[in-house]
Protein backbone atom coordinates (compact mmCIF):
# COMPACT_ATOMS: atom_id res chain seq x y z
CA UNK A 1 0.00 0.00 0.00
CA UNK A 2 1.43 3.00 -1.13
CA UNK A 3 1.12 5.43 2.51
CA UNK A 4 2.85 7.85 3.48
CA UNK A 5 4.97 7.54 6.46
CA UNK A 6 2.70 9.61 8.24
CA UNK A 7 -0.45 7.34 7.96
CA UNK A 8 1.37 4.39 8.83
CA UNK A 9 2.95 5.87 11.97
CA UNK A 10 -0.53 7.80 12.79
CA UNK A 11 -2.37 4.29 12.42
CA UNK A 12 0.26 2.52 14.49
CA UNK A 13 0.32 5.21 17.55
CA UNK A 14 -3.35 5.02 17.49
CA UNK A 15 -3.59 1.14 17.79
CA UNK A 16 -0.60 0.98 20.42
CA UNK A 17 -1.57 3.99 22.77
CA UNK A 18 -5.41 4.02 22.12
CA UNK A 19 -6.07 6.26 25.49
CA UNK A 20 -3.42 8.90 24.91
CA UNK A 21 -4.83 9.12 21.20
CA UNK A 22 -8.57 9.70 22.57
CA UNK A 23 -10.31 6.32 22.07
CA UNK A 24 -12.73 5.75 23.84
CA UNK A 25 -16.47 7.25 23.85
CA UNK A 26 -18.80 9.49 26.52
CA UNK A 27 -22.52 9.10 27.40
CA UNK A 28 -24.27 10.66 24.03
CA UNK A 29 -27.15 11.72 26.24
CA UNK A 30 -24.87 14.04 28.53
CA UNK A 31 -25.82 17.67 27.82
CA UNK A 32 -22.31 18.87 27.11
CA UNK A 33 -21.42 16.09 24.74
CA UNK A 34 -22.32 16.32 20.82
CA UNK A 35 -21.94 12.90 18.69
CA UNK A 36 -21.37 12.64 15.04
CA UNK A 37 -21.12 8.94 13.31
CA UNK A 38 -20.97 9.06 9.93
CA UNK A 39 -20.57 5.75 6.77
CA UNK A 40 -21.28 2.50 6.87
CA UNK A 41 -20.25 -0.84 7.79
CA UNK A 42 -20.87 -1.92 3.90
CA UNK A 43 -19.11 0.72 2.53
CA UNK A 44 -16.05 -0.20 5.04
CA UNK A 45 -15.87 2.89 7.42
CA UNK A 46 -17.76 3.96 10.18
CA UNK A 47 -16.49 7.45 12.27
CA UNK A 48 -17.90 7.79 15.27
CA UNK A 49 -16.78 11.47 17.20
CA UNK A 50 -17.54 12.61 20.25
CA UNK A 51 -16.71 16.44 21.03
CA UNK A 52 -17.06 17.45 24.91
CA UNK A 53 -17.76 21.28 24.96
CA UNK A 54 -18.23 24.18 27.86
CA UNK A 55 -19.46 27.51 27.12
CA UNK A 56 -16.84 30.38 26.76
CA UNK A 57 -18.12 33.98 26.73
CA UNK A 58 -19.83 33.93 23.50
CA UNK A 59 -18.89 30.67 22.09
CA UNK A 60 -18.32 27.17 23.19
CA UNK A 61 -14.94 25.64 23.38
CA UNK A 62 -14.16 22.26 23.08
CA UNK A 63 -12.94 20.52 25.94
CA UNK A 64 -12.37 16.76 25.17
CA UNK A 65 -12.80 14.76 21.90
CA UNK A 66 -13.36 10.88 21.65
CA UNK A 67 -13.43 8.88 18.50
CA UNK A 68 -14.02 5.02 17.26
CA UNK A 69 -13.20 4.25 13.64
CA UNK A 70 -14.06 1.33 11.90
CA UNK A 71 -12.18 1.45 8.30
CA UNK A 72 -9.05 1.43 6.63
CA UNK A 73 -5.89 2.34 8.13
CA UNK A 74 -6.22 5.72 6.54
CA UNK A 75 -9.61 6.15 8.05
CA UNK A 76 -8.63 5.57 11.40
CA UNK A 77 -5.53 7.59 10.73
CA UNK A 78 -7.68 10.77 8.94
CA UNK A 79 -10.16 10.49 12.88
CA UNK A 80 -7.15 10.37 14.79
CA UNK A 81 -5.53 13.35 13.32
CA UNK A 82 -8.66 15.03 13.28
CA UNK A 83 -8.96 14.68 16.89
CA UNK A 84 -5.85 16.28 17.21
CA UNK A 85 -6.78 18.97 15.85
CA UNK A 86 -9.94 19.93 17.71
CA UNK A 87 -9.31 20.23 21.76
CA UNK A 88 -8.95 23.55 22.64
CA UNK A 89 -11.10 24.88 19.32
CA UNK A 90 -14.27 27.27 19.45
CA UNK A 91 -17.07 25.60 17.82
CA UNK A 92 -16.40 28.06 15.15
CA UNK A 93 -13.11 27.05 14.56
CA UNK A 94 -13.82 23.70 14.66
CA UNK A 95 -16.05 24.34 11.81
CA UNK A 96 -13.09 25.62 9.49
CA UNK A 97 -11.63 22.21 9.70
CA UNK A 98 -11.16 21.21 6.40
CA UNK A 99 -11.05 17.32 4.82
CA UNK A 100 -8.11 18.71 2.90
CA UNK A 101 -6.38 20.01 6.04
CA UNK A 102 -6.47 16.28 7.36
CA UNK A 103 -5.45 14.80 3.72
CA UNK A 104 -2.14 17.30 3.37
CA UNK A 105 -1.44 16.66 7.38
CA UNK A 106 -1.51 12.83 6.40
CA UNK A 107 -0.10 13.40 2.77
CA UNK A 108 -3.12 10.78 2.01
CA UNK A 109 -3.20 9.28 -1.76
CA UNK A 110 -6.10 10.29 -3.43
CA UNK A 111 -7.61 7.31 -3.78
CA UNK A 112 -7.92 7.73 0.30
CA UNK A 113 -9.37 11.28 -0.08
CA UNK A 114 -12.80 9.87 0.75
CA UNK A 115 -11.42 9.12 4.39
CA UNK A 116 -10.81 13.13 5.28
CA UNK A 117 -14.23 13.69 4.02
CA UNK A 118 -15.89 11.38 5.97
CA UNK A 119 -13.89 12.82 9.37
CA UNK A 120 -14.82 16.46 8.36
CA UNK A 121 -18.43 14.91 7.58
CA UNK A 122 -18.00 13.48 12.07
CA UNK A 123 -16.75 16.82 13.38
CA UNK A 124 -19.95 18.78 11.32
CA UNK A 125 -22.59 16.20 12.57
CA UNK A 126 -21.08 16.10 15.82
CA UNK A 127 -21.49 20.19 16.29
CA UNK A 128 -24.89 19.82 14.99
CA UNK A 129 -25.81 17.60 17.48
CA UNK A 130 -24.28 19.60 20.29
CA UNK A 131 -26.06 22.56 19.11
CA UNK A 132 -29.11 21.26 18.95
CA UNK A 133 -28.86 19.87 22.53
CA UNK A 134 -27.93 23.36 23.99
CA UNK B 1 10.70 -15.08 19.83
CA UNK B 2 10.87 -14.66 16.46
CA UNK B 3 14.38 -14.22 15.94
CA UNK B 4 14.80 -17.49 14.04
CA UNK B 5 11.67 -16.55 11.70
CA UNK B 6 11.82 -14.87 8.26
CA UNK B 7 10.00 -11.46 8.59
CA UNK B 8 7.16 -10.99 7.42
CA UNK B 9 5.86 -14.25 7.69
CA UNK B 10 4.98 -15.37 4.01
CA UNK B 11 1.23 -16.80 4.34
CA UNK B 12 0.09 -16.23 1.12
CA UNK B 13 0.63 -18.94 -1.13
CA UNK B 14 -2.30 -18.94 -3.22
CA UNK B 15 -1.21 -15.72 -4.41
CA UNK B 16 2.40 -17.45 -5.57
CA UNK B 17 4.73 -19.92 -4.11
CA UNK B 18 8.02 -19.65 -3.12
CA UNK B 19 9.94 -21.58 -6.54
CA UNK B 20 11.49 -25.01 -4.80
CA UNK B 21 15.11 -25.13 -4.65
CA UNK B 22 15.19 -28.32 -6.60
CA UNK B 23 13.10 -26.56 -9.20
CA UNK B 24 15.45 -23.66 -8.83
CA UNK B 25 18.23 -25.85 -9.37
CA UNK B 26 16.96 -27.32 -12.58
CA UNK B 27 15.90 -23.92 -14.16
CA UNK B 28 19.31 -22.19 -13.59
CA UNK B 29 20.69 -25.40 -15.43
CA UNK B 30 18.83 -24.64 -18.66
CA UNK B 31 20.05 -21.05 -19.08
CA UNK B 32 23.62 -20.68 -19.63
CA UNK B 33 26.15 -21.89 -22.11
CA UNK B 34 27.47 -24.91 -20.18
CA UNK B 35 23.92 -25.53 -19.56
CA UNK B 36 20.85 -26.94 -22.19
CA UNK B 37 19.86 -23.25 -23.40
CA UNK B 38 19.30 -24.11 -27.28
CA UNK B 39 16.06 -23.20 -28.83
CA UNK B 40 13.83 -26.24 -28.78
CA UNK B 41 12.76 -25.28 -32.53
CA UNK B 42 16.19 -25.88 -33.67
CA UNK B 43 16.79 -29.36 -35.80
CA UNK B 44 19.92 -28.69 -37.28
CA UNK B 45 22.39 -29.13 -34.24
CA UNK B 46 22.75 -30.51 -30.90
CA UNK B 47 21.63 -27.39 -28.83
CA UNK B 48 18.08 -27.37 -29.98
CA UNK B 49 17.96 -31.61 -30.04
CA UNK B 50 18.82 -31.25 -26.51
CA UNK B 51 16.16 -28.36 -25.45
CA UNK B 52 13.40 -30.31 -26.97
CA UNK B 53 14.31 -33.43 -24.94
CA UNK B 54 13.91 -31.41 -22.03
CA UNK B 55 10.75 -29.77 -23.20
CA UNK B 56 9.16 -33.43 -23.66
CA UNK B 57 10.68 -34.64 -20.66
CA UNK B 58 8.90 -31.71 -18.88
CA UNK B 59 5.88 -32.27 -20.64
CA UNK B 60 5.36 -35.70 -19.96
CA UNK B 61 5.91 -34.88 -15.96
CA UNK B 62 3.13 -32.36 -16.50
CA UNK B 63 0.90 -35.06 -18.09
CA UNK B 64 1.89 -37.97 -15.30
CA UNK B 65 0.85 -35.16 -12.54
CA UNK B 66 -2.84 -35.21 -14.43
CA UNK B 67 -2.60 -38.45 -15.96
CA UNK B 68 -2.94 -37.46 -20.09
CA UNK B 69 -1.28 -37.94 -22.62
CA UNK B 70 1.95 -35.28 -22.93
CA UNK B 71 0.64 -35.03 -26.50
CA UNK B 72 -2.33 -33.22 -25.13
CA UNK B 73 -0.02 -30.34 -22.98
CA UNK B 74 0.15 -27.37 -24.56
CA UNK B 75 2.90 -24.54 -23.21
CA UNK B 76 1.25 -21.29 -22.53
CA UNK B 77 2.85 -17.99 -20.70
CA UNK B 78 0.31 -19.20 -17.39
CA UNK B 79 -3.12 -20.29 -16.43
CA UNK B 80 -4.16 -16.45 -17.61
CA UNK B 81 -3.29 -17.23 -20.80
CA UNK B 82 -4.45 -21.44 -20.90
CA UNK B 83 -7.60 -19.70 -19.54
CA UNK B 84 -8.07 -17.12 -22.55
CA UNK B 85 -6.40 -20.09 -25.30
CA UNK B 86 -9.17 -22.29 -23.95
CA UNK B 87 -12.65 -20.16 -23.69
CA UNK B 88 -11.48 -18.00 -26.75
CA UNK B 89 -10.49 -20.78 -28.60
CA UNK B 90 -13.43 -22.87 -28.17
CA UNK B 91 -16.17 -19.75 -28.71
CA UNK B 92 -13.97 -18.85 -32.22
CA UNK B 93 -13.96 -22.71 -33.35
CA UNK B 94 -17.40 -23.46 -32.72
CA UNK B 95 -19.32 -20.28 -32.93
CA UNK B 96 -21.10 -21.76 -35.57
CA UNK B 97 -22.16 -24.40 -33.23
CA UNK B 98 -23.88 -22.03 -30.75
CA UNK B 99 -23.35 -18.55 -29.01
CA UNK B 100 -23.98 -19.57 -25.14
CA UNK B 101 -21.34 -19.79 -22.61
CA UNK B 102 -21.71 -20.51 -18.74
CA UNK B 103 -19.22 -20.02 -15.79
CA UNK B 104 -19.53 -18.84 -12.69
CA UNK B 105 -19.43 -15.17 -10.35
CA UNK B 106 -16.52 -16.76 -8.45
CA UNK B 107 -14.22 -17.76 -11.30
CA UNK B 108 -10.72 -15.99 -11.48
CA UNK B 109 -10.94 -12.47 -13.10
CA UNK B 110 -8.73 -14.72 -16.47
CA UNK B 111 -12.02 -16.30 -17.02
CA UNK B 112 -14.63 -13.70 -16.43
CA UNK B 113 -12.53 -11.02 -18.66
CA UNK B 114 -12.19 -13.58 -21.78
CA UNK B 115 -16.50 -14.32 -21.17
CA UNK B 116 -16.53 -10.15 -21.24
CA UNK B 117 -14.87 -10.09 -24.25
CA UNK B 118 -17.01 -12.94 -25.77
CA UNK B 119 -20.11 -11.10 -24.87
CA UNK B 120 -18.79 -8.00 -27.01
CA UNK B 121 -17.88 -10.30 -29.84
CA UNK B 122 -22.12 -11.28 -29.63
CA UNK B 123 -22.03 -14.10 -27.46
CA UNK B 124 -24.29 -14.87 -24.57
CA UNK B 125 -22.80 -15.59 -20.63
CA UNK B 126 -24.93 -17.13 -17.92
CA UNK B 127 -22.97 -16.25 -14.76
CA UNK B 128 -23.67 -18.70 -11.92
CA UNK B 129 -24.12 -18.00 -8.17
CA UNK B 130 -22.34 -20.34 -5.66
CA UNK B 131 -24.63 -21.83 -3.17
CA UNK B 132 -23.86 -20.56 0.03
CA UNK B 133 -20.67 -22.48 1.45
CA UNK B 134 -18.73 -21.21 -2.18
CA UNK B 135 -19.55 -24.06 -4.87
CA UNK B 136 -21.17 -24.60 -7.90
CA UNK B 137 -24.14 -26.69 -7.72
CA UNK B 138 -24.46 -28.87 -10.59
CA UNK B 139 -28.52 -28.29 -10.53
CA UNK B 140 -27.73 -24.66 -10.75
CA UNK B 141 -25.90 -25.45 -14.50
CA UNK B 142 -28.76 -28.19 -15.35
CA UNK B 143 -31.07 -25.04 -14.80
CA UNK B 144 -28.91 -22.85 -17.32
CA UNK B 145 -28.17 -24.95 -20.21
CA UNK B 146 -29.51 -24.51 -23.59
CA UNK B 147 -29.74 -26.03 -26.87
CA UNK B 148 -27.03 -23.53 -28.26
CA UNK B 149 -24.76 -23.53 -24.80
CA UNK B 150 -20.81 -24.59 -26.57
CA UNK B 151 -19.02 -24.52 -23.01
CA UNK B 152 -19.26 -24.93 -19.51
CA UNK B 153 -15.90 -23.30 -17.63
CA UNK B 154 -15.86 -23.63 -14.06
CA UNK B 155 -12.80 -23.67 -11.86
CA UNK B 156 -11.71 -26.77 -9.85
CA UNK B 157 -10.16 -24.66 -6.75
CA UNK B 158 -11.62 -21.19 -5.78
CA UNK B 159 -8.58 -19.01 -5.19
CA UNK B 160 -10.38 -17.04 -2.32
CA UNK B 161 -11.78 -19.35 -0.47
CA UNK B 162 -10.34 -22.42 -1.24
CA UNK B 163 -13.89 -24.51 -1.98
CA UNK B 164 -13.53 -27.55 -4.73
CA UNK B 165 -16.09 -27.95 -7.50
CA UNK B 166 -17.28 -31.44 -8.23
CA UNK B 167 -15.78 -31.19 -11.58
CA UNK B 168 -16.40 -35.01 -11.92
CA UNK B 169 -20.07 -34.56 -12.16
CA UNK B 170 -20.59 -31.66 -13.77
CA UNK B 171 -17.46 -33.06 -16.51
CA UNK B 172 -20.08 -36.19 -16.79
CA UNK B 173 -23.41 -33.59 -17.31
CA UNK B 174 -21.36 -31.62 -20.09
CA UNK B 175 -20.43 -34.76 -21.92
CA UNK B 176 -23.87 -36.06 -21.92
CA UNK B 177 -24.87 -33.20 -23.42
CA UNK B 178 -22.10 -32.48 -26.13
CA UNK B 179 -21.06 -29.19 -24.04
CA UNK B 180 -17.44 -28.86 -24.09
CA UNK B 181 -16.21 -28.18 -20.33
CA UNK B 182 -12.80 -26.16 -19.33
CA UNK B 183 -11.89 -26.26 -15.92
CA UNK B 184 -9.27 -23.31 -14.93
CA UNK B 185 -6.91 -25.76 -12.54
CA UNK B 186 -4.01 -23.25 -11.69
CA UNK B 187 -4.60 -23.59 -8.18
CA UNK B 188 -5.43 -27.41 -7.42
CA UNK B 189 -2.22 -29.18 -8.75
CA UNK B 190 -0.36 -30.94 -6.14
CA UNK B 191 -3.10 -30.13 -3.67
CA UNK B 192 -5.95 -32.83 -4.88
CA UNK B 193 -5.79 -35.74 -7.41
CA UNK B 194 -6.67 -35.05 -10.78
CA UNK B 195 -6.87 -37.62 -13.20
CA UNK B 196 -7.82 -36.58 -16.64
CA UNK B 197 -8.47 -40.50 -17.91
CA UNK B 198 -10.99 -40.64 -15.89
CA UNK B 199 -12.67 -37.19 -16.11
CA UNK B 200 -14.78 -35.94 -18.50
CA UNK B 201 -13.29 -32.74 -18.95
CA UNK B 202 -12.12 -31.26 -22.81
CA UNK B 203 -9.99 -28.27 -21.68
CA UNK B 204 -7.64 -27.40 -18.38
CA UNK B 205 -5.44 -24.84 -17.40
CA UNK B 206 -2.87 -25.01 -15.21
CA UNK B 207 -0.60 -22.60 -13.63
CA UNK B 208 3.79 -23.38 -12.35
CA UNK B 209 4.14 -20.30 -9.83
CA UNK B 210 1.04 -21.54 -7.20
CA UNK B 211 2.90 -25.34 -7.23
CA UNK B 212 6.47 -23.91 -6.62
CA UNK B 213 7.47 -23.65 -9.91
CA UNK B 214 8.54 -20.23 -11.99
CA UNK B 215 5.92 -17.60 -13.12
CA UNK B 216 5.76 -16.91 -17.08
CA UNK B 217 4.71 -20.73 -17.50
CA UNK B 218 2.18 -22.36 -17.72
CA UNK B 219 0.06 -24.80 -19.81
CA UNK B 220 -3.32 -25.97 -20.89
CA UNK B 221 -4.74 -29.67 -21.52
CA UNK B 222 -6.57 -29.99 -25.15
CA UNK B 223 -8.45 -33.49 -25.30
CA UNK B 224 -7.57 -35.78 -27.97
CA UNK B 225 -10.31 -38.14 -27.28
CA UNK B 226 -12.60 -37.13 -27.62
CA UNK B 227 -10.93 -34.27 -29.62
CA UNK B 228 -11.52 -30.63 -28.86
CA UNK B 229 -10.42 -28.45 -31.47
CA UNK B 230 -9.59 -24.42 -30.56
CA UNK B 231 -8.96 -21.60 -32.54
CA UNK B 232 -4.87 -20.37 -32.24
CA UNK B 233 -5.21 -16.79 -30.06
CA UNK B 234 -1.15 -16.13 -30.89
CA UNK B 235 0.36 -16.55 -34.31
CA UNK B 236 3.80 -16.67 -35.45
CA UNK B 237 5.67 -19.87 -36.52
CA UNK B 238 3.11 -22.35 -35.15
CA UNK B 239 4.77 -24.35 -32.27
CA UNK B 240 2.70 -26.38 -30.56
CA UNK B 241 1.39 -27.39 -32.99
CA UNK B 242 -0.33 -24.71 -33.95
CA UNK B 243 -2.03 -24.00 -31.41
CA UNK B 244 0.41 -21.42 -29.58
CA UNK B 245 2.68 -20.31 -31.33
CA UNK B 246 6.31 -18.46 -29.91
CA UNK B 247 10.08 -19.64 -29.09
CA UNK B 248 9.40 -22.14 -25.81
CA UNK B 249 11.00 -20.99 -22.89
CA UNK B 250 13.20 -24.05 -22.25
CA UNK B 251 14.27 -22.75 -18.62
CA UNK B 252 10.72 -21.98 -17.23
CA UNK B 253 8.68 -25.27 -18.96
CA UNK B 254 11.90 -27.50 -17.37
CA UNK B 255 11.09 -25.66 -14.16
CA UNK B 256 7.26 -26.66 -14.37
CA UNK B 257 8.17 -29.97 -15.46
CA UNK B 258 10.54 -30.16 -12.14
CA UNK B 259 7.60 -28.81 -10.17
CA UNK B 260 4.90 -31.00 -11.20
CA UNK B 261 6.91 -34.02 -10.60
CA UNK B 262 7.59 -33.13 -7.18
CA UNK B 263 3.90 -32.16 -7.08
CA UNK B 264 3.72 -35.78 -7.59
CA UNK B 265 6.17 -37.60 -5.72
CA UNK B 266 4.96 -35.02 -2.80
CA UNK B 267 1.41 -34.59 -2.56
CA UNK B 268 0.26 -36.81 0.32
CA UNK B 269 3.21 -35.40 2.39
CA UNK B 270 2.53 -31.72 1.18
CA UNK B 271 -0.93 -32.36 2.05
CA UNK B 272 -0.72 -33.85 5.45
CA UNK B 273 1.59 -31.29 6.31
CA UNK B 274 -1.05 -28.48 4.90
CA UNK B 275 -3.62 -30.16 6.91
CA UNK B 276 -2.11 -30.28 10.36
CA UNK B 277 -1.09 -26.35 9.80
CA UNK B 278 -4.63 -26.16 9.02
CA UNK B 279 -6.18 -27.34 12.17
CA UNK B 280 -3.76 -26.19 14.03
CA UNK B 281 -4.67 -22.37 12.64
CA UNK B 282 -8.38 -23.02 13.31
CA UNK B 283 -7.74 -24.16 16.92
CA UNK B 284 -5.68 -21.52 18.05
CA UNK B 285 -8.38 -18.93 16.00
CA UNK B 286 -11.58 -20.27 17.58
CA UNK B 287 -10.33 -18.41 20.45
CA UNK B 288 -11.53 -15.17 18.66
CA UNK B 289 -15.25 -14.76 19.07
CA UNK B 290 -17.23 -13.33 16.13
CA UNK B 291 -15.31 -14.91 13.40
CA UNK B 292 -16.56 -16.37 9.99
CA UNK B 293 -14.81 -18.84 7.92
CA UNK B 294 -15.81 -18.04 4.11
CA UNK B 295 -16.39 -21.24 2.48
CA UNK B 296 -17.71 -24.61 3.81
CA UNK B 297 -15.27 -26.29 5.31
CA UNK B 298 -16.42 -30.01 4.95
CA UNK B 299 -15.64 -29.19 0.75
CA UNK B 300 -12.69 -27.18 0.99
CA UNK B 301 -8.72 -27.78 0.72
CA UNK B 302 -6.96 -26.64 4.31
CA UNK B 303 -3.84 -24.73 1.41
CA UNK B 304 -6.57 -21.65 2.18
CA UNK B 305 -8.44 -19.85 4.90
CA UNK B 306 -10.47 -17.11 4.48
CA UNK B 307 -11.63 -15.77 8.00
CA UNK B 308 -14.17 -12.99 8.32
CA UNK B 309 -13.51 -11.13 11.78
CA UNK B 310 -16.70 -9.10 12.04
CA UNK B 311 -16.34 -5.30 13.31
CA UNK B 312 -12.70 -4.93 12.06
CA UNK B 313 -11.89 -4.06 9.11
CA UNK B 314 -9.82 -5.79 6.75
CA UNK B 315 -7.26 -3.41 5.52
CA UNK B 316 -6.60 -2.35 8.79
CA UNK B 317 -6.05 -6.01 10.46
CA UNK B 318 -3.50 -6.35 7.27
CA UNK B 319 -2.02 -3.21 8.44
CA UNK B 320 -1.99 -4.15 12.29
CA UNK B 321 -0.62 -7.95 11.37
CA UNK B 322 2.45 -6.03 9.48
CA UNK B 323 4.59 -8.93 10.55
CA UNK B 324 2.26 -11.25 8.88
CA UNK B 325 2.17 -11.55 4.51
CA UNK B 326 -1.69 -11.65 3.52
CA UNK B 327 -4.26 -10.74 1.46
CA UNK B 328 -8.08 -9.70 2.20
CA UNK B 329 -11.22 -9.61 0.38
CA UNK B 330 -11.18 -5.47 1.62
CA UNK B 331 -12.20 -2.97 -0.73
CA UNK B 332 -9.83 -0.94 0.66
CA UNK B 333 -6.77 -3.12 -0.86
CA UNK B 334 -8.00 -3.18 -4.20
CA UNK B 335 -7.29 -0.62 -6.85
CA UNK B 336 -11.19 -0.25 -7.36
CA UNK B 337 -12.70 0.28 -3.68
CA UNK B 338 -14.85 -2.83 -4.78
CA UNK B 339 -14.69 -5.77 -1.96
CA UNK B 340 -14.34 -9.21 -2.91
CA UNK B 341 -17.02 -10.20 -5.50
CA UNK B 342 -16.20 -13.60 -4.50
CA UNK B 343 -17.26 -13.15 -1.06
CA UNK B 344 -20.32 -11.07 -2.27
CA UNK B 345 -21.01 -13.91 -4.33
CA UNK B 346 -21.45 -15.92 -1.04
CA UNK B 347 -25.10 -13.61 -0.49
CA UNK B 348 -23.00 -12.81 3.22
CA UNK B 349 -23.53 -9.10 3.87
CA UNK B 350 -20.76 -6.87 2.26
CA UNK B 351 -19.13 -5.95 5.80
CA UNK B 352 -17.87 -9.69 6.42
CA UNK B 353 -16.40 -9.20 2.83
CA UNK B 354 -14.54 -5.84 4.18
CA UNK B 355 -13.65 -7.95 6.90
CA UNK B 356 -11.95 -11.00 5.90
CA UNK B 357 -8.31 -12.19 5.37
CA UNK B 358 -6.91 -15.14 3.35
CA UNK B 359 -4.55 -16.84 4.86
CA UNK B 360 -2.72 -19.78 2.89
CA UNK B 361 -0.37 -22.13 3.96
CA UNK B 362 2.18 -24.35 1.45
CA UNK B 363 5.54 -26.39 1.71
CA UNK B 364 7.63 -24.53 3.82
CA UNK B 365 5.22 -23.04 6.55
CA UNK B 366 5.98 -23.87 9.72
CA UNK B 367 3.97 -24.93 12.81
CA UNK B 368 6.00 -21.73 14.55
CA UNK B 369 4.95 -19.31 11.88
CA UNK B 370 1.34 -20.40 12.57
CA UNK B 371 2.09 -20.11 15.99
CA UNK B 372 3.54 -16.60 16.20
CA UNK B 373 0.66 -15.30 13.56
CA UNK B 374 -2.53 -16.42 15.83
CA UNK B 375 -0.54 -14.66 18.68
CA UNK B 376 -0.10 -11.56 17.16
CA UNK B 377 -3.60 -11.76 15.36
CA UNK B 378 -5.32 -11.96 18.79
CA UNK B 379 -3.63 -8.89 19.59
CA UNK B 380 -4.53 -6.92 16.77
CA UNK B 381 -8.47 -8.25 16.48
CA UNK B 382 -8.47 -6.77 20.36
CA UNK B 383 -6.97 -3.89 19.57
CA UNK B 384 -8.87 -2.99 16.40
CA UNK B 385 -12.32 -3.78 18.36
CA UNK B 386 -11.16 -1.37 20.99
CA UNK B 387 -11.31 1.35 17.96
CA UNK B 388 -14.36 -0.27 16.30
CA UNK B 389 -17.86 1.61 17.21
CA UNK B 390 -19.51 -1.00 15.38
CA UNK B 391 -18.00 -3.36 18.14
CA UNK B 392 -19.40 -1.09 20.90
CA UNK B 393 -22.54 -1.75 19.13
CA UNK B 394 -22.56 -5.34 18.93
CA UNK B 395 -21.73 -5.14 22.74
CA UNK B 396 -24.78 -2.91 23.56
CA UNK B 397 -26.91 -4.90 21.97
CA UNK B 398 -27.30 -2.93 19.22
CA UNK B 399 -28.67 -5.11 15.70
CA UNK B 400 -26.26 -3.27 13.27
CA UNK B 401 -28.72 -4.30 10.54
CA UNK B 402 -31.48 -2.57 11.84
CA UNK B 403 -29.29 1.01 12.12
CA UNK B 404 -29.70 3.50 9.35
CA UNK B 405 -26.69 4.37 8.18
CA UNK B 406 -25.98 7.81 6.36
Amino acid sequence: MAYSKKVIEKFENTLNEPKKFNVGRFNPSDLDVGTGMVGAPACGDVMKLQIKCEPKGNSHVIKDVKFKTYGCGSAIASSSELVEMLVGKTLEEAKEIKNKDIANALELPPIKIHCSVLAEDSIKQAIDDYETKQ
Amino acid sequence: MSNNIQQPIYLDYASTTPVDPRVAEKISSHLKMDGVFGNPASRSHKYGWKAEEAVEEARSHVANLVNCDPREIVWTSGATEADNLAIKGVANFYNGKGKHIITSKIEHKAVLDPCRQLERDGFEVTYLDPDAGGCITLDSIKAAVREDTILISIMHLNNELGTLNDIEAIGSFARSRKIFFHVDAAQSTGKVEIDLSKLSIDLMSFSAHKTYGPKGIGALYVSRKPRVRIEAQIHGGGHERGMRSGTLPTHQIVGMGEAFRLAKEEMQADREHVANLHQRFLDGVNGIEEIYVNGDLDRKVPNILNISFAYVEGESLIMALKDVAVSSGSACTSASLEPSYVLRALGRKDELAHSSIRFSFGRFTSNKDVDYTLSILFHAVERLRELSPLWDMHLDGVDLDKVEWN
